[in-house]
Order: C-alpha cells, then sequence, then structure tokens
C-alpha cells in the first residue's frame, strides 16, 4: 500500500520535476508567454491555433500544453501577431515556411499526403462494390 | 448452400495465404519502424532563402550586437546560435576556436540569456565571435526556423542560408563546416 502510494506520489510530481529542468536559462519568460491577451475574442483565436502547432523542443505537444521556454516564446509571437490583426493561417504558413509541414498539426492536403484522403475512399468504394455483388449473388440463390 | 460452395471453388490456393502475406509485410513493417526511430532533429526550411530582417541588442559589453546588415557583406560568416545556459555549446567551443583560427568570422546569437551569464560562459570556454547578438525571446532563432541550441548556419556574402548544421559541431565535422564556407565564399 505503501509502495503504491509512493508510486502515485512520484507520477504526481513527474511533471512538477520536469519544468524547471526544461526551463534552463534564469530569463524572465517572454511578455505572452503565459499571459492571455485581453480581448477575449483575440485570445480564443490564438488558442485555437497555439493547439494546432507544435512544440519544437518537446515533439508530441502542442505550444499551448508545453512549459518549454522556446513554446513560451512561440505563443507570446502568436499572440503579440493575433493581437497586431494578423490571421491564423498566415501565421501558421510563416512558420511552415520556416518549418516545414512537421510545425503544424493541422493536415494539408499536398502533392506528398493526398493518398492519406484518397486511399480510404477508394478503400471503402471497393468495400461497397464487393459487398453489392455479393449481396445481389445471395438474393439470386 | 451451393452459392458459397461455387464461392469457395474460385479461391485459388494462392489467394488463400494472401491475408498471412499482409500480415507478414504489416508486421515487418511495424518492426522497422520500431527499430529504427525517426530522427527528432527539425531541419530548418530557410536553405537557400534569405536571413529574415533582424537587428539585436550586444549581448555582452565588449562585443557589437548583431544585425542581418552585418551578415550580407560580400563574405561568408557562420552564425553560431548559442546560449550559457546550453551544455552541449561548451563542448562546441574548442571546434568554433579552431574555425575561428583559421580565419573565419564567426558571429553569434545568445538565446534567451543574460549578459552577466553569457561574459561567464566566453570568459570559461573562449570567444571565438567578433559580434554577438542577444535574441531574448528566440524571434530571430523562430525566424530562421531554428528549434534548438546550438545551430549553426553558413551565410553566404548575400545574406542567404546555405547551411544549417543541427547540435554541436564535433571535431570530425569540421570538414563538412569548411566545406560549406567555401561552397559560400563561391
Amino acid at each position: 500500500m505503501r509502495g503504491l502510494l509512493f508510486l502515485l506520489v512520484l507520477a504526481l510530481c513527474t511533471p512538477v520535476v520536469w519544468a524547471p529542468l526544461a526551463a534552463q536559462d534564469t530569463l524572465p519568460p517572454a511578455p505572452y508567454a503565459y499571459e492571455q491577451l485581453e480581448d477575449p475574442a483575440l485570445e480564443a483565436r490564438a488558442q485555437a491555433l497555439m493547439e494546432t502547432l507544435r512544440c519544437l523542443k518537446c515533439q508530441s505537444q502542442s505550444i499551448a500544453d508545453s512549459d518549454a521556454p522556446m513554446a513560451g516564446d512561440m505563443r507570446s509571437q502568436v499572440r503579440k501577431r493575433i493581437a497586431a490583426g494578423e490571421e491564423p493561417e498566415a501565421i501558421r504558413k510563416w512558420l511552415i515556411e520556416r518549418y516545414g509541414d512537421y510545425v503544424s498539426y493541422t493536415p494539408r492536403f499536398t502533392a506528398l499526403t493526398w493518398p492519406l484522403f484518397l486511399v480510404p475512399m477508394l478503400i471503402v468504394a471497393l468495400a461497397a462494390l464487393l459487398l453489392r455483388r455479393r449481396f445481389r449473388r445471395g438474393g439470386e440463390g | 448452400m451451393s452459392t458459397q460452395g461455387e464461392g469457395r471453388q474460385k479461391i485459388s490456393p494462392m489467394a488463400v495465404w494472401l491475408p498471412l502475406f499482409l500480415f507478414g509485410v504489416f508486421f515487418a513493417l511495424v518492426i522497422y519502424g520500431l527499430a529504427s526511430p525517426a530522427s527528432r532533429d527539425v531541419e530548418s526550411a530557410m536553405i537557400g532563402k534569405p536571413l529574415p530582417e533582424f537587428a539585436l541588442r550586444p549581448a555582452i559589453a565588449d562585443r557589437p550586437g548583431l544585425s542581418s546588415s552585418d551578415l550580407s557583406i560580400g563574405e561568408p560568416r557562420l552564425l553560431n546560435i548559442f546560449a550559457s545556459w546550453c551544455i552541449p555549446c561548451a563542448i562546441e567551443a574548442p571546434q568554433l576556436e579552431t574555425l575561428n583560427a583559421q580565419g573565419i568570422e564567426v558571429v553569434g546569437i545568445a538565446i534567451r540569456d543574460r549578459p552577466d551569464d553569457v561574459a561567464a560562459f566566453l570568459a570559461r570556454n573562449g570567444n571565438p565571435f567578433s559580434r554577438i547578438g542577444a535574441d531574448d525571446v528566440s524571434a530571430v532563432q523562430l525566424g530562421i526556423g531554428s528549434s534548438g541550441v546550438p545551430e549553426t548556419f553558413v551565410i553566404d556574402g548575400n545574406g542567404i542560408i546555405l547551411y544549417q548544421h543541427i547540435g554541436v559541431i564535433r571535431r570530425e565535422d569540421l570538414p563538412l563546416i569548411m566545406d560549406k564556407l567555401a561552397e559560400a565564399a563561391r
């Protein structure tokens, strides 16, 4: 029981231990890294975009989820640009120009990714065709 | 029943093994994917493109800051992205000294760093930089598609990014860096 409790405490502590390890620098975070925009509508737009941008330091997280200093700098930049009236998709495009598609979690239909969208449709169509033939035959028999 | 029998007769003996074969292919792909995980390096998509415009304040007192106009003056430059809090950057320092000793001008950008810390880092590890800009919010770093420290970029005389070296420049990487600089000088 005590062992279990210890494990639970350890599991709970892990993210807390991780944050200071990742933040090795001593500079305070960028202006809008942990501060929301005053206008809730703008903040919502920024938040929606940040949730679909990859943290480059901690690649399975979005910048909205990450405490890495670089993710904080990216959030600050996103919020500032949204506040300045830039469109979220323009900011995404700017980042893709610098880091490639990898930086964005939102799937895009490109020369490379089209099979991901079209192959499932083809498989479903093929399955429908096969099933139809089978049912028709069953009906005849 | 008779229709089902007819259906079965049509399947050739080879086709029976097809699902197992497909499963085998899939299984092999999974094992291959597990055995060779994808690289975690994020390469900059800015290779071949001009540097964005920027002007950074000096990171320490006795070196000037860095702006994009310092990097398009007809000569190639080595741009090193580093930080005093970055442990691998200290490992890289002797290689930067070597390059500097061979007459290559190395300029630096210190990421999220304090002047005192940068000065202490350079006092400890040597200072190969002719200019050091301070990038407190990773703005230039994001602008050139760099995703960590240390990273090193070869910039040609027109301010075009020609090469990105991700991670520490080790001794064995020096010939490659020299090659890229020679390419940039052409």
